[in-house]
Parts: structure tokens; C-alpha cells; sequence
């Protein structure tokens, strides 16, 4: 019993730690390289505009799918890995 | 064929696919008409979700407000978008394993109170309705237009259409419908764009050619779009904004919003196992996207060729004359949501920023003031127009925007209606309550909350994608940090999640009502709705994301100066975190 609590525990902070990883990429996407760093990207030229404005209408959009097939397929093999899927 | 049979017939059959669909799918139990028996794939349900989750705010009006506010506007692509990863990551997979019916089902039983229940309740169906209003406006607009009658008679038209498609599905119905309704919607909106594409600057697909060279001037499309504005008094189309706060948190607040809204997530409640509900939700964003990486390209192309129509020389020659103003100008102006009023009398369309650092300029021109009032809600809709596409394009885009308007708002309908005859009535009121009973009074509930969207719906209180970022800020104020905490806190008891959903939902609506009218009722707001006024310059549509930290930190206070919630609660948590054993959507 103890070792089954132990299996869903490491199996729970994986899960965690995954979240907050992913979490730090959406942020730096969104709020980091499409608001907040947009001036110091706008050295960067793209299409008559900046870098910044690229992810604001474009980029964070295409990090935002990356991060959620990622997430899936990562946690779909944690669950087997540790036993967990349906 | 004149224009109104193409836009009659296009509207027309997409309408008899969808209620052949809903009649042939119609719902007989009541498992049934709320998540359409549990069996539904990934992919179709990705699409579904998509569908639900694109509404007339997305359709019709984002891409409008995009144009009026270029880059400042971003934050509608992002924060309707980078929600899914929210919900795929925090709330859809452990929601899914939990295996009830509604959102209030969730938190009333994972904070074991009744009053916990009541309170998820009432925060769903306040942000809901307000989404709903959002949903009529849009809906107006695109109904008076392609009927060609004023902008209330549109809306009463489309609230009688909404209703008789609700109350005729429910959730199976919807489900496959909306897979229909998201093909006629993708279809509706990427056909004029890649037209519009073409023209401007070569390129096949919009989401490059907004970034590629305007082919008649040679220079970057955007560049192009900036050095127009600027003539005409406008803010550069790509300017930064200064006040980034009030932007960080508004982008938040349509995040949590979208993890937050009762529709959405009930989505996810239609999968058959945990991992699927994880692989819907990036199916779900795929489907999205596709429109959403368009509709920068659709705003930045339609506001240039907007401004080419009223100047045709350039902005610094003379704008063209009313008499010769474009059909669909004068199409638009029967809907009352175009306006022109000759102030120079000179016969011309003077279309600028008035405002007092271009008085100067205005007025060595011989201008007296912007003499066109253009509604950003049908910038979407005029736009094959605008740039002289075939009737069959424009008939097109009717249809699409009318699938997108009813699709969201019959799966808002079914989300207020299950709250009312699920969780109010047969959750506490009447727990004895026949299945027969039950859908009646969904029906009941249905037609209460259409009657009040349309009436509010004449007059919004803003745009209709800005109706709609109030009721994702609602959401996210009050049930996204309540579902999150009883997640991944064992330790937030019923006591703090309901005083946190209170203190949430309460500032965020009292902040909203104090500069957008209380209830919404027009001509009561106290301040005027200006950034001056506002808190720390955060707009009453950031405010949600404030509201969501207020409730978790009351949360998190009052749980720890009252006792844990008892050991099967605990218990409760620790089963949705894993996987294993979630079973099908279970009755009770």
C-alpha cells in the first residue's frame, strides 16, 4: 500500500513539474516575448514590423499548440510509465 | 441573382444542415441532452469545442477591433488561445476523471456544501448571460445585415432562431451540429481572407501575407498600413503600448476566463477517458487556431483596403464623394451601423481620427470633424465587400457568422439551463423531480435567459467581443480559481472556496458595473469609462485577472484559520489526479 502511495506521489510530482515547465514557455511567449520584451526585440525586423508584434499576433499562438500536444504526450506516457492509464 | 437571394439561399441551407442534424440527433434522456452519452471522439470533439468556443465575438468582431486597435488588440489572439493550455494542463483532465455532469457538480462536491453549489451556480449563470448578451450583439448584427432590416429587428429575429435551435437539441445535437457549424465557419473565413490575401500582396496564405510586401507600393504590408494611419491622425497600427500592465492583466483575464466558462469545459466532460480529454483540448486549439492565426491578417488587410475605398488617390488626396460612396456602404447604412454626416458640407466623406493633436491638419484641409461613424462589429462582415469579392463570397460570410453567433450561444443556452434544472432544482430544491420535469424547466430557464440577452443585447454595453472578455473576466474571477484550488490544494476547504468565489465575483462585477452601467442597464454607470478613471489604469475588462488573485487569496486566508476538509474529501483530490478508474459520466 505504502509503495503504491509512493508510485502516485512521484507520479504526481512529475505531473507538477511538467506544468510548471510548460507554464514558464507560455508565459515567456505571451506575457515575456509579446508584451513585456517587445522593445528589446524590436532590433529583430520582421515583415515591417518587429519580432514582439510577430509573437503578439502570430508566434504565441503557435507555442500555445506546441505546449499542449507536448503536454499530452508527455503525461499520456507518465500515466504508463507509471501504471496509471485507463 | 441579386445579392440578398445568394445570402438567402447560403444561409438557408447551412441552416437546414444544422436542424436536419439536431432533428435527426434529437436528444431522449437526459444523460443524453446534456453530454450527448460520453461517446464522442478527440478530433470531432476538438472541432465541436471549436466551434462552441468561436462565437460572433471571434467571428465577427475580433477582427474588427484588431483593425481599430492593432497591435494593443493582440491581446484577444492571445488570451482566447493561450487559455488551452491552461485548461489542458490545470483543469480539463482532472475535471474529466471526477466524471459529473456540471461545473457546480464539481465544487459543490469537492467543498461538500450545498452552499459552495449554489454559489458556482449563480457565478455561471451571471457570466454567462453576460456572454450571451455578447453573442445577441453579434448576431444582430449579422441578421440585420443579411436581411437587410435595422439592428434591433435583427437581433429579435436571431433571439427567435437561437431559442428554437437550443430547445431542439440539446448537447448530442450540438455536438454534431457544431462539427457542421465549424466547417461552414472555417470555410466562411478563410475563403474571402486568401482572396484578400491574394490581392494585396500575392500570397495564398493570409497569416504570411500580413507579413509579406503590399504588391501595388512595394513595401511591407504593414509598413504600408502604419504610414496611412498616420496620415489620417490614426496611432501607427504596430505602436507599442505604454501601459502594459492593464494589457498583462487583460490577456490574463481571457485566459482564466476560457478556463473558467461552464460551456468549455463541459466539453470535456463528452470524452471517454482522461487522455483524451488531454489530447481534445490541443485538438480543440488546432481548430481554433486556424481562425485566430487568420484574423490578424483579416484586420490589418480590411482596415487598408477600408481606407483605399474612402481615399482612393491616398490619404492625402481628397476622400471620395458620398454620391458615389460603394453599394455596401449604403447597404450597411439601412442597418443604422454605418453613419454619415456631411459637418463641411462639401459632399465628401471625411473619414480621420478627430482628435485635438490633428485639429491642426484638419482644419488646413477644410475639415470639420470625422464625418463617418463605421461600428467595428461589421468590419468581419463587409469585408468581401469592401474588396469587390463575388456575391457567393459575401453569401458565404453570412452563413459563417451566423453559425458562429448560434453555435455559442445554444451551447451557453444548455450550460445556464443545466446549471438552473441540474444543479438548482434537482440539486437542492427538488431532488425528486422527473426527467420530464427536469427538461422542462431547461427549457423554461432557456427562454428566461434569451429574453434578458436580447433586451441588454439593443444596448451592449460595448462591442461584442468586448461584451464577451466582461464575461470571461466574471469566469475567471470566480470559478477558475475555485476549480483550480480543489485540484490542487487538499488543504482549501468549502468555508475559504466560498468566501474566495464571493470576494472574486463580487469586486470584479461591482468594478465592471461602476464604469459600464450597474446590471448593464444603460445611463447608470457612476464614472465615466475612461482611462483616467480607472483603478491603476486597469480597463473594467483586465479586471477579472485582479479578481482572480482576490479570490485566492481569501481562499487560501479563511481555509487556514478554519479546519481541512475531511479525510473522503482529501481522499476525493487525491483520486482525480490520477487516471486510473475514471469511468463513464455518471448520473446520480
Amino acid at each position: 500500500m505504502s509503495e503504491n502511495n509512493n508510485n502516485a506521489e512521484k507520479y504526481w510530482q512529475a505531473n507538477l513539474r511538467l506544468i510548471l515547465g510548460s507554464l514558464v514557455v507560455w508565459a515567456l511567449a505571451s506575457y515575456g516575448c509579446a508584451i513585456l520584451l517587445r522593445p528589446m526585440l524590436s532590433g529583430i525586423h520582421i515583415g515591417g514590423t518587429d519580432l514582439g508584434f510577430w509573437f503578439a499576433q502570430q508566434g504565441s499562438i503557435i507555442v500555445f499548440i506546441i505546449l499542449t500536444f507536448f503536454y499530452a504526450w508527455r503525461m499520456n506516457k507518465l500515466d504508463e510509465e507509471f501504471g496509471l492509464q485507463e | 441573382m441579386d445579392q440578398f437571394t445568394i445570402n438567402l439561399l447560403f444561409v438557408g441551407s447551412s441552416f437546414a444542415l444544422y436542424f436536419g442534424i439536431a432533428i435527426w440527433a434529437r436528444a431522449g434522456s437526459t444523460k443524453e441532452f446534456y453530454v450527448a452519452g460520453g461517446g464522442v471522439h478527440p478530433v470531432l470533439n476538438g472541432m465541436a469545442t471549436a466551434a462552441d468556443w468561436m462565437s460572433a465575438a471571434s467571428f465577427i468582431s475580433m477582427a474588427g477591433l484588431i483593425a481599430a486597435g492593432g497591435y494593443a488588440n493582440s491581446t484577444f489572439l492571445m488570451g482566447w488561445t493561450g487559455g488551452y493550455v491552461l485548461l489542458a494542463m490545470l483543469l480539463a483532465p482532472y475535471l474529466r476523471k471526477f466524471g459529473k455532469f456540471t461545473v457546480p457538480d464539481f465544487i459543490g462536491d469537492r467543498f461538500y456544501s450545498q452552499t459552495a453549489r449554489l454559489v458556482a451556480v449563480a457565478c455561471l449563470i451571471i457570466a454567462s448571460v453576460t456572454y450571451v448578451i455578447g453573442q445577441m450583439t453579434g448576431a444582430g448584427v449579422a441578421f440585420s445585415r443579411f436581411l437587410e432590416v435595422d439592428n434591433d429587428t435583427g437581433l429579435i429575429i436571431a433571439a427567435v432562431v437561437v431559442f428554437f435551435y437550443a430547445v431542439l437539441g440539446g448537447m448530442k445535437g450540438i455536438t454534431y451540429t457544431q462539427v457542421a457549424q465549424y466547417v461552414v465557419l472555417i470555410i466562411a473565413y478563410t475563403i474571402p481572407a486568401v482572396f484578400i490575401s491574394l490581392q494585396l500582396t500575392d500570397t495564398f496564405i493570409p497569416a504570411i501575407g500580413l507579413f509579406s510586401n503590399h504588391t501595388e507600393s512595394g513595401i511591407p504590408l504593414l509598413q504600408k498600413l502604419d504610414e496611412v494611419v498616420r496620415e489620417l491622425g490614426f496611432q501607427d497600427y504596430t505602436a507599442d503600448v505604454d501601459n502594459k500592465l492593464n494589457m498583462i492583466l487583460f490577456t490574463l483575464s481571457l485566459m482564466i476566463g476560457t478556463a473558467g466558462l461552464p460551456h468549455v469545459i463541459i466539453r470535456f466532460f463528452t470524452v471517454p477517458k482522461v487522455a483524451d480529454a488531454r489530447w481534445s483540448a490541443g485538438w480543440a486549439l488546432v481548430f481554433i487556431a486556424l481562425l485566430y492565426l487568420t484574423a490578424p491578417a483579416v484586420a490589418s488587410m480590411a482596415r487598408l483596403n477600408l481606407l483605399t475605398t474612402i481615399y482612393p488617390s491616398g490619404p492625402t488626396e481628397q476622400p471620395i464623394e458620398y454620391a458615389e460612396r460603394p453599394d455596401w456602404v449604403q447597404t450597411w447604412e439601412t442597418t443604422g451601423l454605418i453613419k454619415f454626416e456631411d459637418k463641411n458640407g462639401d459632399g465628401r466623406v471625411q473619414f480621420y481620427n478627430d482628435v485635438p493633436a490633428f485639429q491642426e491638419e484638419a482644419t488646413a484641409r477644410g475639415w470639420e470633424g470625422n464625418e463617418l461613424d463605421v461600428n467595428r462589429d461589421i468590419l468581419v462582415l463587409a469585408n468581401p465587400e469592401i474588396a469587390n469579392l463575388p456575391s457567393w463570397v459575401i453569401g458565404l460570410i453570412a452563413a459563417g457568422g451566423l453559425a458562429a453567433a448560434l453555435s455559442t450561444a445554444a451551447g451557453l443556452l444548455l450550460a445556464i439551463s443545466s446549471a438552473i434544472s441540474h444543479d438548482l432544482i434537482k440539486g437542492s430544491i427538488n431532488p425528486n423531480i422527473s426527467d420530464k420535469g427536469e427538461l422542462k424547466v431547461a427549457r423554461v430557464s432557456m427562454f428566461v435567459a434569451i429574453v434578458v440577452a436580447t433586451y441588454l443585447g439593443m444596448n451592449p454595453p460595448g462591442f461584442a467581443a468586448q461584451v464577451v472578455a466582461l464575461a470571461f473576466g466574471i469566469a475567471g474571477a470566480s470559478l477558475f480559481p475555485a476549480l483550480m484550488m480543489g485540484i490542487f490544494s487538499k488543504r482549501v476547504n468549502g468555508t475559504g472556496a466560498i468566501a474566495g468565489m464571493l470576494a472574486g465575483l463580487v469586486c470584479t462585477l461591482v468594478y465592471i458595473f461602476l464604469f459600464l452601467g450597474w446590471f448593464f442597464i444603460p445611463g447608470t454607470a457612476s464614472f465615466a469609462n475612461t482611462p483616467d478613471n480607472w483603478l491603476f489604469g486597469i480597463s473594467p475588462l483586465s479586471f477579472g485577472a485582479v479578481g482572480a488573485v482576490i479570490n485566492f487569496v481569501v481562499a487560501f486566508t479563511v481555509s487556514s484559520m478554519t479546519a481541512p476538509p475531511p479525510k473522503e474529501i482529501q481522499d476525493l483530490v487525491e483520486s482525480v489526479r490520477y487516471p486510473q478508474g475514471a469511468g463513464g459520466a455518471v448520473d446520480h
